[in-house]
C-alpha cells in the first residue's frame, strides 16, 4: 500500500448523515472483477440522473470540488453493508480523508485497509471543518498524520485521535501483507525446514 | 511430551511465527483458487507490484460460475460469468500457477479437483475462498475457507494470520444400516450439534463407521463440517488414504513417498489428547435423512413428519414457523408425503464416483416421474468419463436425467442452473438456505441414494423401499 503522509487538498462538504454504502456504491456494481476503476460510479445514484448525465447540484460535480481529495460528511458515515466496495470506490475517486462525528464499524476498519484515513471529531470541530469545507477550491485544508493534527485554510489547527498501531500501519504503507512482509525472514526460515522435513510438499 | 491431537500436530508443524498474543502466521502447503473470489485478490498484487509467494502450491480451477451445459465448449454466454472465467485464464498465466481450464476434462469442483489430481495430502495445510475447502480434512489435512483480502495475503506471503482453534471429537461408533451414508452421518451430526455447535472448533471425525467409509465418503462428512460451525473437520489418514493417493498425478513418488508415508503415520491423535468438547452418535442409529427447512441443522429422518414450530425453544420457534412457510410446508405433514418437481445431484458434497454409483444403483432399468426435472452434474471432467466408462451416465439418461459437464451448477445457482420460485428440488449438495438455488426456490437436501429415489416416486421418499 502507498505510505499515507500528509495530505493538503480540497476538502468537499457533505453533511447529510447516515450516508450508507448503498448511497456510497449501489449493489449493481459489485459484480466487477475489479477493486479499482469504481470511482466513476462513486455515489452514483446522487451524482448522475436517471439518463446518465450528471447533476449539477451534487457536490462532487462542482467545478470547484472535482478533486476533491478530503470528505467531511455527517454523523454515522458508511453504515450498511460490509462490501469494501465502498472504500475501494472512494480511494479510487482521489478521497484520501473522511472526517465526520462518526462512522459505522466495518466501513471504518475497511478504509485503513486501503489506505484511506477516516477521522472522528468533536462536534464543535466538525462544525468549523464543514464551514471551511464550504469555501471551495481555494480554501485547501491540511492533514497531517504524523502530527494528528487538521488545519483549515485558515490556519485553525484540529488534533485528533488514532489508535498507534493503524498509524504505524499507514504512515508506512503497511498492510496485512505488508506487516506480514516484514516477517518474511521468519517465512524463509519456515521454508527452508520444512522443504528438509517434506520435501514432497 | 503432552498428548496431543491431530490438529494440535499439523498445527504445529505449520507455524511460521507466533506472537506474543497467540496471533500465529500459519504457512500454507496448497492454496486453491477459483474465479469468483479471487480476482480483486489478484489485482491487489498487481497494484503493489507483488509475485505470487509460492505458485508451484497454487492451483486455479473455474467451477462456480460456469455453464454445466454441452455448448459452453463454444464459449460462455453470460458476460459476467465469461469474464470472470476470462480473468481466472490470465492471472494463472501472468501468475504463473497450475491450472485447468473450463475445457481440459480434469476441470471441475476445485474441492474435487484438488484431491483427484492428488494436491491434497494428509498433514497438509490447504486454504481456498471457498466455505467448503473443509472437504480436504478428509485427508488428515487441516483445510480451511478463507475471504478474498485472504486470498490475496496467501497469494503474497504463502501464509495466514490465525489463532488456533478448540479441539473437538465426533465420534461415530458401530456399524451404519443399509441406505444409510455418508451424507446422512453428516446431516445427523449437524441436526445434533446445530449450525453453531462447531463454532470455535476443528472437528476431527473418527470412530468405527468413519473407518468403514471410503474416502469419498470421508469427503463429503468433512464438506459439511462447516455447516456446524466448525473451522475444519478432520479424518486421521489411514490405510484407505494412502490407497487413494498414491499414485496421482502430484502425489509423491518413490523414496519421496516412503519419506512421507512415514510422517503421515504419526499422525493421529494421542491417547489421552484433550478435546473441549465431544459427541459420540451410534451408527445404528442413523436413519436416511432429509432437511425439512432452510438452515442445514433442520435435520429428520425420512420417517419423521415436519415438526411443529411451538415444539422448539427460544429463537428457534420463529425461526421454524419462517421456514416451515417458505418451504410451503405444514407441520405434522409426513415427509414422505413431500411432492418434488426438480432433482439435483452433483455439488462438492456429492458430486463424486461413489455417489453417481450410488444414484445410479437405485436408477439402474427405471424412469423419473414424469414431468420431474432431473439433472446430475459430476463433480470433474475425470468422474464424468469415469461414470461414462463405467454405464452409469447410460443408467442416468435412460431413467431421464439430465447429464452435464462439470460445475457447481445448482449447487448455488450462480450460473443458469436455477430454480424458479416455488419449485421443490431434492438436492445432494449443502446448504438449503432461502434462495440458494434460486429465488424462491425450496431445497432439501439429501444423500445421492435418496435423490435418485426422489426422482423415481416424485416425493421425498425412503430409499430402503426400493433396496
Ligand atoms: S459445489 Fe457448491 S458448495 Fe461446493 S464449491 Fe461449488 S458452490 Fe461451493
Amino acid at each position: 500500500m502507498e505510505k499515507f503522509d500528509k495530505v493538503h487538498g480540497v476538502a468537499a462538504p457533505m453533511p447529510l448523515i447516515n450516508i450508507d454504502t448503498d448511497m456510497i456504491i449501489p449493489k449493481v456494481h459489485l459484480k466487477t472483477i475489479k477493486r479499482s476503476g469504481l470511482g466513476v460510479v462513486l455515489f452514483d445514484e446522487m451524482r448522475y440522473h436517471d439518463d446518465g448525465q450528471e447533476n449539477e447540484e451534487f457536490v462532487l460535480n462542482k467545478p470547484a470540488y472535482r478533486q476533491t481529495e478530503i470528505l467531511v460528511a455527517g454523523d454515522n458515515f458508511g453504515c450498511g453493508s460490509s462490501r469494501e466496495h465502498a472504500p475501494w470506490a472512494i480511494k479510487d475517486f482521489g478521497i484520501k480523508v473522511v472526517i465526520s462525528t462518526s462512522f459505522a464499524d466495518i466501513f471504518f476498519n475497511n478504509c485503513f485497509k486501503n489506505g484511506i484515513l477516516p477521522i472522528v471529531v468533536e462536534e464543535e470541530h466538525h462544525t468549523i471543518l464543514m464551514e471551511d469545507a464550504h469555501k471551495g477550491e481555494n480554501a485547501r485544508m491540511t492533514v497531517h498524520l504524523e502530527d494528528q493534527q487538521i488545519t483549515t485554510s485558515d490556519g485553525v489547527v484540529i488534533e485528533f485521535d488514532i489508535d498507534p498501531h493503524r498509524k504505524h500501519c499507514l504512515l508506512n504503507g503497511l498492510d496485512d501483507i505488508g506487516l506480514t512482509m516484514e516477517k518474511d525472514h521468519h517465512i524463509d526460515k519456515f521454508e527452508d525446514h520444512a522443504s528438509q522435513a517434506r520435501p514432497w510438499v | 511430551m503432552s498428548p496431543k491431537t491431530l490438529y494440535d500436530k499439523i498445527w504445529d508443524a505449520h507455524v511460521a511465527h507466533e506472537a506474543d498474543d497467540g496471533t500465529c502466521l500459519l504457512y500454507i502447503d496448497r492454496h486453491l483458487v477459483h474465479e469468483v473470489t479471487s480476482p480483486q485478490a489478484f489485482e491487489g498484487l498487481r497494484m503493489a507490484g507483488r509475485p505470487v509467494r509460492a505458485p508451484e502450491k497454487t492451483i486455479a480451477v473455474p467451477d462456480h460460475n460456469v455453464p454445466t451445459t454441452a455448448d459452453r465448449v463454444n464459449g460462455i454466454e453470460n458476460p459476467e460469468s465469461r469474464i470472470q472465467v476470462e480473468a481466472l485464464d490470465k492471472n494463472a498465466k501472468d501468475f504463473g500457477i497450475h491450472y485447468y481450464p473450463v475445457n481440459d476434462v480434469r476441470q471441475g469442483i476445485v474441492h474435487i479437483v484438488g484431491p483427484e489430481q492428488g494436491w491434497t495430502l494428509p498433514g497438509m495445510t490447504v486454504v481456498c475462498g471457498d466455505s467448503h475447502t473443509a472437504t480436504h480434512g478428509a485427508f488428515g489435512a487441516l483445510a480451511h475457507g478463507i475471504g478474498t483480502s485472504e486470498v490475496e495475503h496467501v497469494l503474497a506471503t504463502q501464509t495466514l494470520i490465525q489463532k488456533k482453534s478448540k479441539n473437538m471429537k465426533v465420534e461415530i461408533t458401530g456399524k451404519l444400516q443399509p441406505g444409510v451414508t455418508a451424507k446422512d452421518i453428516t446431516l445427523a451430526v449437524i441436526g445434533e450439534t446445530g449450525t453453531a455447535g462447531g463454532t470455535g472448533y476443528v472437528i476431527e471425525y473418527c470412530g468405527e463407521a468413519i473407518r468403514d467409509l471410503s474416502m469419498e465418503g470421508r469427503m463429503t462428512v468433512c464438506n459439511m463440517a462447516i455447516e456446524g460451525g466448525a473451522r475444519a473437520g478432520l479424518i486421521a489418514p489411514d490405510e484407505t488414504t494412502y490407497e487413494y493417493v498414491k499414485g496421482r498425478p502430484h502425489a509423491p513418488k518413490g523414496a519421496q513417498w516412503e519419506a512421507a508415508l512415514t510422517w503421515w503415520k504419526t499422525l493421529y491423535t494421542d491417547d489421552d489428547a484433550h478435546f473441549d468438547k465431544v459427541i459420540t452418535l451410534r451408527g445404528e442409529d442413523i436413519a436416511p435423512v432429509v432437511t425439512w427447512g432452510t438452515s442445514p441443522e433442520d435435520v429428520l429422518p425420512i420417517t419423521a413428519t415436519v415438526p411443529n414450530p411451538e415444539d422448539f425453544e427460544g429463537g428457534k420457534v420463529d425461526a421454524a414457523r419462517r421456514s416451515i412457510e417458505y418451504m410451503g410446508l405444514e407441520a405434522g405433514q409426513k415427509l414422505s408425503d413431500v411432492e418434488i418437481d426438480t432433482v439435483f445431484i452433483g455439488s462438492c458434497t456429492n458430486g463424486r464416483i461413489e455417489d453417481l454409483r450410488a444414484a445410479a444403483e437405485i436408477l439402474k432399468g427405471k424412469k423419473v416421474k414424469d414431468g420431474m426435472r432431473a439433472m446430475v452434474v459430476p463433480g470433474s471432467g475425470l468422474v464424468r468419463a469415469q461414470a461414462e466408462e463405467e454405464g452409469l451416465a447410460e443408467i442416468f439418461k435412460e431413467a431421464g436425467f439430465e447429464w452435464r459437464l462439470a460445475g457447481c451448477s445448482m449447487c448455488l445457482a450462480m450460473n443458469p442452473d436455477q430454480l424458479q420460485p416455488g419449485e421443490r428440488c431434492a438436492a445432494t449438495s449443502n446448504r438449503n438456505f432461502e434462495g440458494r438455488q434460486g429465488r424462491g426456490g425450496r431445497t432439501h437436501l439429501l444423500s445421492p441414494a435418496m435423490a435418485a429415489a426422489a426422482a423415481i416416486t416424485g416425493r421425498l421418499t425412503d430409499v430402503r423401499e426400493l433396496m
